[in-house]
């Protein structure tokens, strides 16, 4: 899950790592209010998206006037803000960050990850702060600093030496344990709400000699949400598509994608390829759909309720290889949902695994008309067909 | 042979008296496996399918010699589970369970190699040796016996090219799903060493997904120490980065992890990657079907 600029640093701030100040708004009367109420000019207008990439987009401003400062809200908020994260139709911002504008001397970049490989969380650390983490490691890996963290011990002293002596040219000496600091508070945040990444980027040095979060990004662990009750209220439904924002109530994993082709999968890595192999006959998914290992009847229907929903749907491509999930619960899913709202499209299905008689006898007797293909391969060029 | 499980391992069934738990007890047993006890804590003295019920994981192995644990347990209790299975002495641990917090794991995951016990998932379909045993929730009826060995990040995909293996006259010594999550118990390479010690596998299938680098780091495992031919095949070439694609571990982040990278790293090491899922069955038969030391199967 991810969350918002201001919310990230209101977690900071609560964990005692430094940010600026600054107030939420959302039109420009809040802003330039917020604004008199901060240190400057200079102010920083920032737009409240998910998508990175917001000030290649236009989406964050330094302004030296209140003017200024209304100015840019009202451009921010008036359209969409697009992104190289946010895809050509933008995102619209509905919140905007007013904070005080900082002195700066230098720019690092200091983030949390989880090291698939290590097994374990590891602290990054760069004095090549500003440019994106894999744009500093694709062309000054040297600059990139990574400690792995041993969960049992937390992170240490030590790991912040480390880091810190390896700057070049080093800060001075009484900047360490400041550093320090962050760095542990941080390590403690990512533990303490089950984070998955954090990133400041900038983290800055400002000329008075303080160490200061210019921003702040936290992704969560999804599947530690149901221990993380306070962080799961901080999920913003507008960030995403009113159709996976449908989905994600009903526990489906869906996202929506470019094309004309429907799917419905079971299973992540058959979904995946399921895709691939409708591109490769020719056509484009509309979505990617997996309604899970175990999904109920009722996640079935409410999944092709959803794909039936977007209009530029086509055909829908249905493949389910049973394991945990049975065929006979996929089929009485599909036709419930066949009942319930007109189906226009072809609906291609394809059945294999756990129970799958009992699933072909049930669409079968269910007096609707379904394209019954026996292998990926018929699948795929029934799918070609559809569309030619 | 086979690697991991066969006709021999005995095992216990960690949240047995589950939804799930029991159903896929029951088709365990249906295909012949050897399960010994089941354990749910507080429902000691009970039974299911005439299996034995039990309170603590430690009890099957004191009282039934059980060797491997095959796991039901909901995600917040199935770290527990993992590390009592691994503390009671077992020595294959199969977690099924999906959802299960990525700090959880990374302690658990530790825990388990300290104890030396192997953990296949979680987020796994399980482990099967066709003909002898399987210890998890996948179609037995798509497998055969014989001499291939499967590895994959996936779970329902596996069983479709499992599937086409059979089709294409091929059966498998060993399957095994790796887990859908991002820290997992073993890796491509730890079953790629076993393979390749183990004299029944005579070629290996490897199924990786986009996200992180374990196909990269196989590809140059295989070059460097694998005798047996393998087969690779990448899903999610057309997904979109930024995007995670149902594994919490499938996301091409910061332009890492993308398939046509695996792809390349797979082939750049001499390794067979079919590109088109439907086609999967067909492209083993035609690289395997000259090779002597791989029979086909009826």
């Amino acid at each position: 899950m991810k969350i918002h600029e201001f919310q990230a640093k209101e977690l900071f701030r609560n964990a005692g790592i430094p940010v600026p100040s600054g107030k939420l708004a959302t039109n420009s009367t809040q802003t330039a209010d917020g604004a008199k109420g901060l240190p400057g000019p200079p102010w920083v207008v920032k737009a409240q998206i998910h998508a990175g990439g917001r000030g290649k987009g236009g989406g964050v401003r330094v302004v030296n006037s209140i003017e200024e400062v209304r100015s840019a809200t009202d451009e921010i908020l008036s359209n969409p803000l697009i992104t190289p994260q946010t895809g050509p139709s933008g995102q619209k911002v509905r919140q905007i960050l007013i904070e005080e504008g900082l002195d700066i001397d230098r720019e690092f970049y200091l983030g949390i990850v989880i090291d698939r490989k290590l097994a374990s969380p590891v602290m990054i650390f760069s004095q090549a702060g500003g440019m994106e983490i894999e744009e500093i490691s694709a062309t000054h890996p040297e600059l990139v600093l990574i400690e792995a963290i041993d969960i049992a011990n937390g992170f240490m002293p030590y790991q912040a030496r480390n880091l810190f002596y390896a700057l070049k040219p080093m800060p001075d000496k009484g900047m360490l344990k400041e550093l320090s600091v962050i760095m542990t508070r941080l390590y403690e945040l990512f533990i303490s709400k089950d984070c998955s990444l954090i990133e400041i980027n900038p983290l800055v040095l400002t000329k008075a000699g303080s160490f200061i979060a210019l921003d702040a990004k936290i992704n969560f662990d999804d599947n530690a949400l149901f221990r993380q009750k306070e962080i799961a209220k901080l999920h913003d439904p507008f960030e995403m598509d009113e159709l996976e924002a449908e989905a994600s109530r009903y526990n489906l994993n869906y996202i929506r994608l470019d094309g004309n082709i429907g799917a419905m999968v079971n299973g992540a890595g058959l979904a995946m390829a399921t895709l691939d192999v409708i591109k490769l006959a020719g056509a484009e998914p509309a979505n990617f759909l997996d309604v899970g290992g175990g999904a109920s009847e009722e996640m079935v229907t409410n999944g092709l309720k959803i794909i039936l929903r977007d209009d530029r749907v086509k055909a829908i491509l249905i493949n389910i290889f049973g394991g945990i999930m049975r065929c006979d619960v996929l089929a009485r899913g599909v036709v419930k949902a066949a009942k319930e709202i007109e189906i226009k499209v072809p609906l291609i299905v394809r059945l294999e695994g756990t129970n799958v008689e009992e699933g072909r006898e049930i669409l079968k007797h269910s007096n609707l008309d379904f394209l019954v293909v026996k292998d990926i391969e018929e699948a795929a060029s029934m799918v070609t067909k559809q569309v030619s | 042979m086979g690697i991991l499980v066969d006709e021999n391992t005995k095992v216990v069934v960690q949240g047995i008296t589950g939804r799930e738990g029991t159903f896929h007890t029951k088709q365990m047993l249906a295909y012949g496996t050897n399960i010994v006890a089941g354990v749910t804590p507080g429902k000691g003295g009970e039974a299911v399918e005439g299996i034995p019920v039990l309170n603590r994981v430690r009890d099957a192995v004191d009282m039934y010699s059980a060797n491997a644990s095959c796991i039901f347990v909901p995600p917040p209790f199935a770290s527990d589970a993992i590390l009592e299975a691994a503390d009671a002495g077992i020595g294959v641990i199969v977690c099924i369970t999906e959802g299960i917090p990525t700090l959880d794991m990374i302690k658990t995951v530790k825990f388990v190699k300290k104890c030396g016990a192997v953990l296949i998932g979680p987020n796994t379909p399980g482990i099967i040796s066709p003909g002898k045993t399987k210890v998890g929730i996948m179609p037995a009826y798509v497998h055969r016996q014989g001499d291939i060995g499967v590895i994959s990040r996936s779970g329902t995909l596996t069983y479709e090219v499992v599937a086409q293996l059979t089709r294409a006259g091929f059966g498998q010594s060993t399957c095994i799903g790796l887990g859908g999550d991002p820290i997992v118990g073993t890796s491509f390479i730890d079953h790629l060493r076993w393979f390749q010690e183990d004299r029944e596998t005579k070629g290996v299938v490897l199924i990786g997904e986009i996200g992180g680098s374990a196909e990269e780091e196989a590809a140059e495992y295989i070059e460097e120490e694998l005798t047996k031919p393998v087969i690779a095949f990448i899903a999610g070439q057309t997904a979109p980065p930024g995007r995670r694609m149902g594994h919490a571990g499938a996301i091409i982040s910061g332009g890492k992890g993308k398939a046509e990278d695996k792809i390349r790293a797979l082939k750049d090491h001499g390794i067979t990657v079919v590109l088109n899922l439907g086609q999967l069955g067909k492209a083993t038969l035609r690289a395997f079907e000259h090779n002597e030391h791989i029979p086909k199967i009826d």
